[in-house]
This record gives C-alpha cells, structure tokens and sequence, in this order.
C-alpha cells in the first residue's frame, strides 16, 4: 500500500504580493493570498492530504474543481473539507485528514435486543 | 438469428435477477437492455433489503417480502461465491422512527394490522424513546419512538447490480446493452423482437422493463398500469461506523457512506433534485441523529420508483400468448432473492408448477387493476 504521493505542481515563479501564514499538521507554510488550500499544499510539497477510509491508501487532489473528493483535510477542526474549493486564510490550521472522521456519540450500552413476536 | 429458451427485456436489478435465476436452471438466456438514457431505478435505490409495514391491507406482499428477506442469504452467498462480489448484505434488523405520538399510534395500528393478518408470525416492537435510545445512541431528543422488527436488512445495490450481471455473464447469459425493445412479436413457436437494429428470437420472454412494461405488457396481453414516482436520496460523507442498523429514513454502508432519503413525489418522467424536497430529506435525518448536522454532503440524486397503482408487484404470464410474462416491482432488491429462486425457475418452464402465477405470488397479477378498486398505498 503506497503511503505518499508525488506532488504534481510546483510554483512557477516565487510568489510577489501579499501571502498567508498556514499550519499543516503543525508545521508552518507561506502561500499566496486568495489561491486555494489544495493550490497552496501542492506548491509547499505537500504529497498526502488524507488516507481513504476502505484500504488507508495515500490520495491528493485529481480534479481540483470539486468533483474527486480527494483533496480532504481537516480545516479549523472541521473535517472532510474540499481544499480545492476552500480559499487560504491566514492562521489557518490544517491536518491530513486520516480515513473516516467520526462523530462524538455516547457509547453504547450493551443491551440485548429482545426480539418480541 | 439465435434463438434462447429465455429473452428477458430489461437489465436492472429485476432483469439480471430473472436472467441469473433461470441460467441456474439451465436455461440459455439472453438480457436486452436498453440505453444509458434510460431510466434507471436500479442506479438510484437506497439498498433497504425491507420487510416492516409492507403489505399492510395486503398479507400477500408482507409474507413475499418475508419470504425474500430469508432467501436472501443465499442469494448473497452465491453471488460471492459465483462472483467475488460481496453485496454486503446485513440484516440486523431495522427501524423505522416516528417523530410524533400520532405517528407512533397510526405506525402501532399498521404493525399490528399485519401481525394480525399474518397470524402473528410477524415479530416487531415498539420502542418508546428511551428504550430506543440505549439501541441506537444518538438518536434525537424529538424522536417519540420507534418500530422495530428483526427482518429488515440493508445491502449495497450497486454490488447487488454488478454481481447480479457478473453472474449472469459467467453462466453464458447474452447481455447485449444499446438497445431499447419497442415491439414484440409473436412467431409459432415463441417471440421475436428488435433491440439495436437485431433481432432476436425465443421460446420464452418476460418483461422486465421497469417503466417500460406498460406498453410492453400490453402488446402481449398483459396488464401492468406502472406508473413513476419519484425518489430523491442525499449521499454524505464518509464516517466511522455509528450506525449499525437501517432505518427508513437513514443508513450507513459498509464504508461509511450515510445515505439519507424516502422522499415520494408524482412528478412524471423527471428524476432530477429539487431544493426543498432535499432540505426536507435532511431536516428529517437531523431530527433522527442531531450529529449529521455536520455532516457534509457530498451528492444528491433522483430516481423513479417502478409504481402500480396499490404498489404491490406484477407476476403473470398472458394466457392470450403463453409463454409471455410481465414482471414488475418497485423493491427489486428487496425481492431479489424471490426473483432469482422462485420467480425465475417459474418463468422459465423449470418449476414444478406451470400456472399463469407462482406459487405464493397469486395475489399478484395485473388483472386486480382491471376493476375500478384501485387505491394507491405504496408507504412503508
């Protein structure tokens, strides 16, 4: 099972103009104001952006236009979010979104179903 | 021209069932379906292998969906074994939730109406909140309650729909895709039809044509008055494994998918999405688990249910022309597993039985629609 990809694009030139300050899984980026979080991963060579939830492989973004659903991550603690579709803010904190995301539930309490005919 | 034992017009979940279940028997098959135009009920179902409150007024239909429900392992086991494919079919029971005690009463009445029916062969529950909530945790502090019966299932449709043709293809089965049948005609000893500019020759046909069967069952005598009505399902994401059961409502696949839906609108021929019907799919299913209030959604869709007009399915063969037979039903992976075991050796002349209707399935020809006791009561 791969556990890293390739990253696909590099900046052509360095970026002039204002630029953001980013957190990606604790380690701090620059990138471009107003380009997306998937723009601004790619070019930081970023290569993994989550793991699938059926076999843990490796993904980054495909399509970048909001249809693939690979470019996943964890944004401000919400996660599953598109990075292709999401604009970079500064101070923003992102994570590797890792397989499924779960919800805060109580435990269930082992009862026993009666099947009542 | 080739001529089969078999030719089943339509190639969704119904079609390959039919096809697969007679190539079990031996029968040389061939499946004619129609183009990627067509409307496809069986790309767009929601997966519930369902038997609670089916078959209310109608004991016929609550015992064919039992019936099904515990054919369906077997069904599943040998599409693994055939195929490979693992339809993922669990059947840990189901709930259905009522989010009023008016509800809770009428949804009461109904399953007691069939239990009664059915001689009291027909286990279920009702739960009030607290109960159903240390079953299902999360569960929303507006739900009053539940119905709860040990029958019901869940299943991916799509590997339902992949297996099913897989298998067909392994037993020799003709699956020829392009080609929509408008005309059936009658040769001395069968049918033939045009499908994609062949033609097409055998013993034997069934319609298995979805919305297709009202003009296609009338040109061979039969009547299936099958009208649409329209479902809408909202997909969200992917999520660790909370919840284990199906509901009416919501359920969640093997991988995590939540699938949210049960919507039913008569809107004709549009299988597209509307805004307010999908706000109230989702209202409800955050009403059900306040938690998929964060849930981010990844697609919508509709698909048109196969509807008669008391909902319940059509298995007849035409005394006009013997050897033609009309089947049709808006739960195809429900009755899945009658098609493939019962309905199929039946249609196929293998059966023990050779009448005009299976054994189990004579409530069920077109001929109840030829009076004017016509209701229509598709709920469930």
């Amino acid at each position: 099972m791969p556990t890293e990809t390739r990253p696909l694009f590099r900046a052509l030139a360095p970026p002039d103009g204002p630029t953001v300050a980013l957190m990606f899984d604790g380690r701090p980026l620059r990138a471009p104001a107003g380009i997306s979080v998937a723009a601004a991963l790619l070019a930081s060579g970023i290569s993994m952006f989550r793991t699938t939830p059926v076999s843990g492989a490796a993904r980054a973004p495909f399509c970048m236009m909001g249809a693939c659903f690979d470019c996943l991550v964890e944004i401000d603690g919400v996660p599953n979010r598109q990075s292709c579709l999401t604009a970079v803010a500064n101070g923003m904190k992102i994570r590797t979104q890792q397989g499924l995301r779960s919800f805060d539930l109580p435990e269930l309490t082992d009862t026993k179903v009666d099947h009542v005919g | 021209m080739k001529t089969t034992d078999l030719i089943v017009v339509g190639g969704g979940l119904v079609g390959v069932a039919l096809a697969y279940g007679a190539a079990r028997t031996g029968a040389q098959v061939t499946v004619l379906d129609e183009g990627d135009d067509a409307f496809r009920a069986s790309r767009g179902n929601f997966g519930l292998v369902w038997v609670q409150g089916k078959g209310f007024g109608m004991a016929p239909y609550a015992r064919w969906s039992m019936r099904s429900s515990r054919q369906w392992p077997a069904l599943a086991a040998a599409l693994l074994e055939e195929t490979g494919v693992d339809v993922q079919l669990h059947q840990p029971g189901g709930f259905h939730f009522c989010f009023s005690e008016k509800e809770m009463q009428e949804r009461t009445e109904r399953m007691q109406s069939i239990r009664d029916d059915l001689d009291g062969d027909y286990p279920f529950e009702m739960l009030d909140h607290d109960v159903l909530a240390q079953r299902l945790p999360g569960i929303g502090p507006t739900v009053v309650g539940a119905s709860y019966t040990p029958m019901d299932g869940h299943a991916n449709p799509l590997k339902l729909l992949r297996a099913l043709h897989t298998a067909c293809q392994a037993r020799g089965v003709q699956v020829i895709g392009g080609g929509r049948v408008s005309e059936v005609t009658r040769i001395p000893d069968g049918y033939e039809v045009e499908a994609g500019g062949k033609r097409y020759r055998a013993t034997r046909i069934v319609m298995a044509a979805g919305l297709g069967n009202r003009t296609l069952a009338a040109q061979v005598g039969l009547h299936a008055p099958v009208v649409p009505n329209r479902g809408q399902v909202l997909v969200g994401e992917r999520v660790a494994k909370f919840l284990d059961h199906p509901t009416t409502y919501v359920r969640q696949t093997d991988e995590g998918t939540i699938q949210l839906g049960d919507s039913m609108e008569d809107v004709g021929l549009d299988d597209g999405t509307t805004a307010d019907v999908l706000a109230t799919i989702a209202q409800r299913g955050v009403r059900a688990f306040p938690a998929l209030e964060s849930l981010r959604l990844v697609r919508a869709w509709g698909a048109l249910r196969v509807m008669t007009p008391d909902g319940y399915p059509i298995y007849q063969q035409s005394t006009q022309c013997p050897g033609a037979f009309v089947v049709t039903c808006h739960s195809g992976v429900t009755l899945a597993a009658n098609h493939v075991f019962t309905i199929a050796p039946w249609l196929a002349g293998n059966s023990d039985q050779n009448a005009d209707v299976p054994a189990g399935a004579e409530a069920f020809t077109g001929n109840r629609f030829l009076g004017d006791n016509q209701k229509f009561n598709n709920a469930h």
